[in-house]
């Protein structure tokens, strides 16, 4: 259970050695794990929204203009704010988190959707659309395609961003790797502090670069 | 809910205007000291490759710890307060500013300085006269988006006493009282959008080009 | 066959792309749209397959109006060939080829064969070149790829639009003679839009000439470069036109049979009346030697056997 308290006790001195880590493993794994299940759910839905709304709009540039303004309002909202806007409406736990988290990927995402789909060129289109190809064959086996590399950098900015944010999902009762850092707070236990925050960069650094891999693999064709 | 807690900042003006001007004060500070230092650091490193290969790789490893983990981290170094606060918000402000200023110091027209170096220019004047203004566009940018870092980070201050809006949230959240918590969410979130959308008008203004006559 | 019948495409109430355009491309045969830029030429092909829809008029494809049929599978059976070639990057040459023979569900092994098969007519080597991606290809290789895609499933109807235009000048007449080889051999209703006078004439069996939307002269490229109807087309065909025209003919045609003098220049019997010509004027010789493949005189041919007509 969490300890909500959110001024922080000086009540005993900071300990600075390894004393808690070895011993907490299952919390820690568990922490991990919700926090990588917020992300990558986050960044997931957030996909499928961003194709959904990127797809009609990559060649109507009014209708991404105000697309693209929408999510990026939401994304210069401090995420604490956002959550607090949110609990009115959904309650606490992981549907705030969830959903916040969610509309903060948009912005990356639907850019890079965008940006991805208009990069094929017209005569491949031309091409695509005089030999017969439905429109939705099109997107499928010739847009889409020629679209991910830029679509999988930006799951990659995405999943990076979202990891970061999901720390603050913790003051909501989401769980996350953020309880720990709090927790580290609330106690002046600095162990904590550098276990949350280092895991969390760390889990941000792995993704980066698995993602970066997988990005330089999809694009035999350069 | 919203009129809930519009009541309350009408009840409660001075607790209100403390925390907003403790919130504004932190963020103007830590705005300021991070383009300082990081406009500061992005011009010493230009010249040399391997100092900037350095500092960038530095500031993007930086930029992979949470915010949180930031602040938290001032506890044990520096304790907690307004002190704290603005120091670990100054952290946040500087990697955007230092990798945008980077890269628009980095990347001015090479032609452009040959022409300044052949009018016989001293370099401070080609850093101040043609350099400068040429990175303008990209240390805004740089600028804008630290701000909106800040803001976030702000947020999170009370939670190692160093106060501002973020307050309201925290004792909502311990309280279980949504009111309150829109009592500091809304004013966080307008003054986002307000900094957001103005920094964008004003980044038009200032640099879309001219059409001459 | 096509038959296009008083066609017209309006942009707006004033511009006419095309303007009441008939048009009548016989089986088999392959005609060239030619004209200046905005006369809309590649308009009235475009609607062939329906990329344009006409704003009045009718075109029947094979007896059928294409605006009754179901617009993909019109595409579906005719063959489109751009100017930049528009080849799927992301796909090998094989794939890209395949392209309508999996959309049209073809089991895999005749696919397979059918690749090979288009890969030999347009003169490319099949082992090497299937597996390929189109960067790893020349400009000259890569149209003869987008011409082997759009025979794939051996349509009756083909449309070019500017199909050598990217290609580098050394490369293009090459390209253009050995294609007219293959449609000759492959007997498709072709319908061709250029820019290039030459290319139309060495291409075409018949040129129609158009001018803001309208078909000024339609017939043989011989009768083209000889009886141009008004000024704007002899402008157009240009003032070397006689000369354009000698291209026409075959030095074996206009050869006598009797054996040369041993002084005459030697001239291959598959050139041409021009390269005849411009032979004669180079060496200062009145007449020519005509020899085979292996080099034996089999005729000669003098001067005035080009003058006639």
């Amino acid at each position: 259970m969490r300890r909500l308290s959110w001024a922080p006790r000086l009540s005993h001195d900071g300990n600075r050695e390894v004393k808690w880590t070895p011993t907490h493993i299952p919390e820690i794994a568990q922490a991990t794990l919700q926090h990588l299940g917020l992300s990558v759910g986050a960044v997931a839905i957030g996909l499928a929204l961003a194709l959904l709304v990127g797809v009609p709009s990559a060649r109507r540039p009014r209708v991404y203009a105000i697309a693209l303004t929408a999510c990026n309002f939401v994304f210069v909202i401090p995420s604490l704010a956002l959550f607090a806007l949110l609990i009115p409406y959904v309650g606490l736990g992981t549907k705030p988190a969830l959903i916040g988290l969610t509309l903060y990927c948009l912005l990356i995402l639907l850019r890079n959707v965008v940006t991805g789909l208009r990069t094929v060129s017209e005569d491949v289109l031309d091409a695509a659309d005089g030999m017969g190809l439905h429109p939705i064959q099109r997107l499928l086996a010739v847009e889409l395609p020629l679209a991910l590399p830029l679509i999988v950098s930006g799951i990659r900015i995405a999943l990076v961003t979202t990891i970061g944010i999901a720390t603050v999902a913790a003051f909501i009762d989401a769980g996350g790797l953020g309880t720990i850092i709090l927790s580290g707070i609330d106690q002046n236990y600095t162990e904590k502090i550098l276990v949350g925050g280092g895991l969390t960069a760390f889990l941000a650094i792995a993704c980066d670069l698995a993602l970066s891999r997988a990005e330089k693999s999809l694009t035999p064709w350069r | 809910m919203f009129t809930v807690a519009f009541d309350w900042i009408l009840a409660h003006p001075t607790l209100f205007n403390r925390a907003l001007e403790r919130h504004l004060t932190m963020c103007a500070i830590a705005i300021g000291l991070g383009l300082t230092i990081g406009l500061g650091l992005a011009l010493s490193i230009v010249n040399s490759r391997r100092l900037a290969a350095v500092a960038v790789n530095g500031v993007n490893a930086l930029r992979t710890v949470p915010s949180l983990a930031i602040l938290a981290l001032m506890m044990p170094l520096l304790g907690i307060g307004i002190w704290p606060a603005v120091v670990a918000l100054t952290i946040l402000a500087i990697p955007p500013i230092l990798l945008n200023s980077y890269v628009g110091l980095r990347d001015v027209d090479p032609t452009v300085l040959d022409a300044a170096v052949g009018m016989g220019m001293t370099r401070g004047q080609i850093l101040r006269k043609t350099r400068l203004p040429l990175a303008a566009p990209a240390i805004f940018a740089g600028a804008r988006t630290a701000t909106v870092q800040v803001l976030a980070g702000a947020t999170l201050a009370p939670f190692i006493g160093g106060g501002g809006l973020g307050d309201f949230i925290a004792q909502g959240i311990g309280m279980m009282d949504s009111a309150r918590m829109l009592v500091g969410a809304i004013p966080i979130a307008l003054l986002a959008l307000t900094a957001e959308f103005s920094l964008g008008s004003l980044e038009k203004l200032l640099f879309t080009p001219r059409v001459g006559k | 066959m096509i038959e296009m019948n008083r066609v017209s495409k309006r942009y707006g109430q004033t511009v006419a792309s095309v303007d009441d355009l008939s048009l009548t491309v016989p089986e088999g045969t392959t005609v060239a749209l030619i004209g200046p830029s905005g006369c809309g030429k590649t308009t009235t092909m475009r609607m062939i397959n329906r990329l344009i829809e006409p704003s009045s008029g009718s075109i029947k494809v094979n007896g059928r109006d294409v605006m009754e049929l179901d617009p993909v599978q019109l595409r579906r059976g005719i063959g489109y060939v751009i100017q930049q070639v528009g080849l799927f990057p992301h796909v090998t040459i094989a794939e890209n080829i395949a392209t309508v023979p999996r959309l049209l569900r073809w089991d895999r092994a005749r696919t397979e064969r059918r690749v090979d098969e288009l890969l030999e007519i347009v003169g490319l080597e099949p082992a090497q070149m299937r597996g390929r991606y189109p960067h790893q290809l020349s400009g000259g290789q890569r149209q003869r790829v987008g011409v082997a895609r759009a025979l794939a499933v051996d349509p009756p109807v083909l449309l070019m639009d500017e199909p050598f235009g990217a290609i580098d000048p050394v490369a293009r007449g090459r390209l253009q003679s050995e294609f007219r080889q293959i449609l000759a051999r492959i007997r498709k209703t072709v319908v061709m839009v250029t820019h290039d006078l030459d290319e139309a004439v060495t291409m075409g069996d018949r040129v129609a000439i158009m001018r803001q939307g309208r078909i000024v002269q339609y017939d043989t490229p011989d009768v083209v470069l000889s009886k141009p109807v008004d000024d704007f087309v002899a402008d157009f065909v240009g003032s070397e036109r006689a000369l354009k025209r000698l291209a026409l003919f075959g030095v074996a045609e206009r050869m006598s049979k009797s054996p040369p003098r041993s002084t005459a220049p030697a001239i291959s019997r598959n050139a041409n009346l021009r390269e005849a010509l411009s032979a004669m004027v180079g060496s200062g010789s009145d007449r020519l030697a005509v020899v085979n493949a292996e080099g034996i005189a089999i005729g000669e041919l003098h001067r005035d056997r080009i003058f006639t007509p």
